[in-house]
């Protein structure tokens, strides 16, 4: 907002070097990732019989391997488009989880459009990410809706509306689009035109991560170079400003949850057009909880978004790596996660950094207008 | 469809499990509401109840005592209770992130520390764990259909029944009450009044820690006999739906508790006669977004009638209403 005048990226990118109250939050970040790491070491240490090549496997594990890497792209599919979604809620200041519902619902819809409708191919993965993207953002709203209605905490009503849409979700597998000839819990194939071509060939890279980088782009112009992106800043930063300068903050709140649930429910089709043949998740995948980690990696900048998603995916990649081939839990990751945002959460680390800053250029300035003073007598 | 709700609602069996799944969410309800009338959101008590069901289970195995599990379970919770508290206060952390946070930390965490002592990621039955007394009350367990319900549960459930009269007594008889809900209304005034409101926020959080804790061992060590990943099953996060039900009070989180223990046990029998699970599981939560809009509706309207009597009373003593309220007023008073 300050100076950002057409500099383009790398510009903006220097600032975090220049600009002491964008480069104290970038160590605080850098400092929360280094520390999660050294703290995940510990933990493998603490339990591992082979803790070095426990270790190895989870911090070389995705780039060891060809195979990995790929897998750690594939994995950063869904968290960008859950940490995108999550980070449009965080501008309006809002903290809703909603997002897991949009991106589970999402997967649902498509799953229905990949089955059921005969479309030629291209067409038919398009069609079942821009429905799954409007279902998604339908139910985006809700916890928008009861917060302005009737000031419900977003978070409550959208962590209560996650169980009713996981379990309201499984119900339509369930009974309407199961494949009851498979013995596992699976819906029907999908039709073959469903299927998002690959990246490359013999990998599951699929075209999907390109329609990510795409939705980062346009988060990115959307909230930094638009009119209706402006308003979400400004009444996320002060709501009040933003009503006295004659804006409708519920109206915006609104939008921002549907435009957030959109591209979650874009990223459940595009994970499943993808990834999947049909439907055969046998849990909540929970990739919003993933996206509350991105978004506040990427201290709600879509523009970072890619870059704190690799992270979290290099570190599940390696802890999936680890895991198969060590006795360490993968869980562990989820602890680390926890971790992370609880170091990302404390405003304190970041604003004793800024008082001690302000505090010395007070005193220095109080110095100099004493001097001054004393030359002017 | 009727004839099915008669049975179920005339049946013992029925009520007794009421009971026993309302326990758990009576509890850290009621820790939800200490903790939100001191002034702090609390959403770490999921992750509260995590640690204590996992801690409470796995010292119960090693030392073979089901009082010492729930003793570990309860300082586990307490320590959960404490971290936010830290963060929240300490550190300036925004505390619903802290408890996202906190929660993140047991998902995870529970399963590692189980995965790591056991070899599986989902059950403790390899651990020899105990589980709590259920205690038969003589004389009336011989009662003919309340004797079933009220006799033969797990000591929790009774315990559940004196913390709601212990906060009670705490929140409206003693001095603490007051500085917390002091606290709570409005941390300047409060500090003014030479309280201080970091270790009343600590207070009520641990209170909040014990009641998580009696909450989560009751899951892994009276209603089920093992832990399993997840077992809270998002029960914290329905506690703070549910404070807001209860309107800040200890009775009325009874009611909150029961529109959840309602429809949970109802889930178990309507499962029996053939309806899809995922629906039933579904319902108590659904029930619980609802009950939260009908109070949070009912409230606005008695306080927007509290309102417009205060302003119409107030332009009549002052005797310079404007053309409005003075007729309002005569309306009132020919009715």
């Amino acid at each position: 907002m300050t100076s950002a005048r057409k500099r383009g990226f790398f510009h903006s990118i220097g600032l975090y070097f220049t600009d002491r109250d964008k480069l104290e939050p970038a160590v605080i970040t850098f400092f929360a990732v280094v520390f999660s790491i050294l703290a995940g070491v510990a933990l493998i240490f603490l339990v591992s019989k082979d803790p070095v090549t426990s270790t190895k496997n989870f911090l070389l594990g995705p780039v060891l391997r060809t195979y990995n890497f790929y897998y750690l792209m594939i994995a950063m599919v869904p968290i960008t488009f859950t940490g995108l979604a999550l980070c449009i809620v965080y501008q309006a200041k809002y903290l809703s989880l909603i997002a897991d519902s949009s991106f589970y619902m999402g997967a649902v819809i498509a799953t229905a459009i990949g089955i059921y409708l005969p479309l030629p191919k291209g067409l038919h993965p398009a069609v079942a990410m821009v429905v799954a993207g409007l279902g998604g953002g339908f139910i985006g709203l809700l916890p928008a809706i009861l917060k302005i209605k009737w000031r419900a905490n977003e978070l409550v009503s959208s962590l209560m509306l996650n169980y009713v849409f996981y379990f309201f979700g499984s119900f339509i597998i369930l009974y309407f689009l199961r494949d009851r000839n498979q013995s596992i819990l699976a819906s029907l194939p999908f039709r073959p035109t469903f299927a998002l071509t690959k990246l490359v060939p013999n990998t599951q890279l699929h075209t999907g991560f390109i329609v990510a980088a795409v939705a980062v782009v346009l988060v990115s112009l959307f909230i930094y170079r638009t009119k209706w992106g402006f308003e979400i800043r400004l009444s996320g930063a002060n709501p009040r400003f933003a009503t006295y300068a004659g804006l409708s903050v519920s109206g915006i709140a609104l939008y921002a949850h549907f435009i957030s649930g959109f591209i979650a429910g874009v990223g459940g089709a595009v994970e499943m057009s993808g990834l999947y043949r049909a439907f055969i998740w046998q849990m909540d995948p929970s990739y919003a909880w993933d996206g509350v980690i991105v978004a506040m990696l990427a201290r709600k900048n879509p523009k970072f978004v890619p870059l704190s998603a690799f992270f979290l995916a290099y570190l599940r990649v390696g802890a999936d790596f680890m895991s198969r081939r060590g006795d360490v839990a993968f869980e562990f990751i989820t602890f680390l996660q926890g971790l992370i945002i609880l170091i990302l959460a404390s405003d304190r680390l970041v604003n004793s950094f800024r008082a001690r800053r302000l505090r010395s250029d007070a005193l220095k300035s109080e110095a100099l207008a004493r001097k001054a003073a004393e030359v002017l007598e | 469809m009727i004839h099915f709700l008669i049975s179920v609602f005339g049946s013992s069996n029925y009520w007794y499990i009421v009971f026993r799944s309302t326990a758990p969410i009576l509890l850290v309800t009621l820790g939800a509401v200490i903790s939100e009338q001191a002034g702090i959101s609390n959403m770490a008590l999921e992750g509260a109840m995590l640690w204590a069901a996992l801690v409470g289970v796995i010292v119960s195995a090693a030392t073979g005592s089901a009082w010492m599990g729930l003793a570990a379970g309860i300082l586990a919770s307490i320590l959960v209770c404490v971290t936010l508290w830290y963060f929240a206060l300490k550190l300036e952390a925004n505390a619903v992130l802290v408890g996202v946070a906190l929660n993140l930390v047991a998902h995870g965490g529970t399963v590692f520390v189980l995965y790591s002592l056991t070899g599986d990621k989902g059950i403790s039955s390899s651990l020899a764990s105990k589980t709590l007394p259920f205690i038969k009350i003589p004389l009336i367990q011989d009662i003919p259909w309340l004797g079933k319900i009220i006799s033969g549960q797990n000591i929790v459930v009774y315990i559940s029944i004196i913390a709601v009269v212990v906060l009670n007594l705490i929140l409206n008889k003693y001095t603490i009450g007051r500085r917390i809900k002091a606290t709570g209304a409005n941390v300047e005034a409060a500090r003014s009044a030479g309280i201080n409101p970091d270790r009343v926020k600590l207070f009520a959080l641990v209170i909040a820690g014990v009641l998580a804790g009696f909450a989560g061992c009751f899951l892994s060590m009276g209603y089920t006999s093992n832990f399993t990943s997840g077992i809270a099953a998002g029960r914290g996060y329905v506690a703070n739906a549910a404070q807001v039900v209860a309107g800040g009070t200890a009775v009325g989180a009874i009611f909150a508790a029961l529109i959840f223990g309602l429809t949970d046990a109802l889930a178990t029998f309507l499962q029996n006669v053939g309806m899809p699970p995922e629906l039933i599981q579904a319902l108590p939560y659904a029930v619980t977004i609802l009950g939260f809009i009908v109070v949070t509706l009912s409230r606005d309207r008695r306080e927007a009638a509290r309102k417009r009597a205060l302003f119409s009373g107030g332009a009549a003593s002052g005797g310079a209403g404007d053309g409005g309220t003075a007729k309002k007023q005569a309306e009132g008073t020919g009715a």
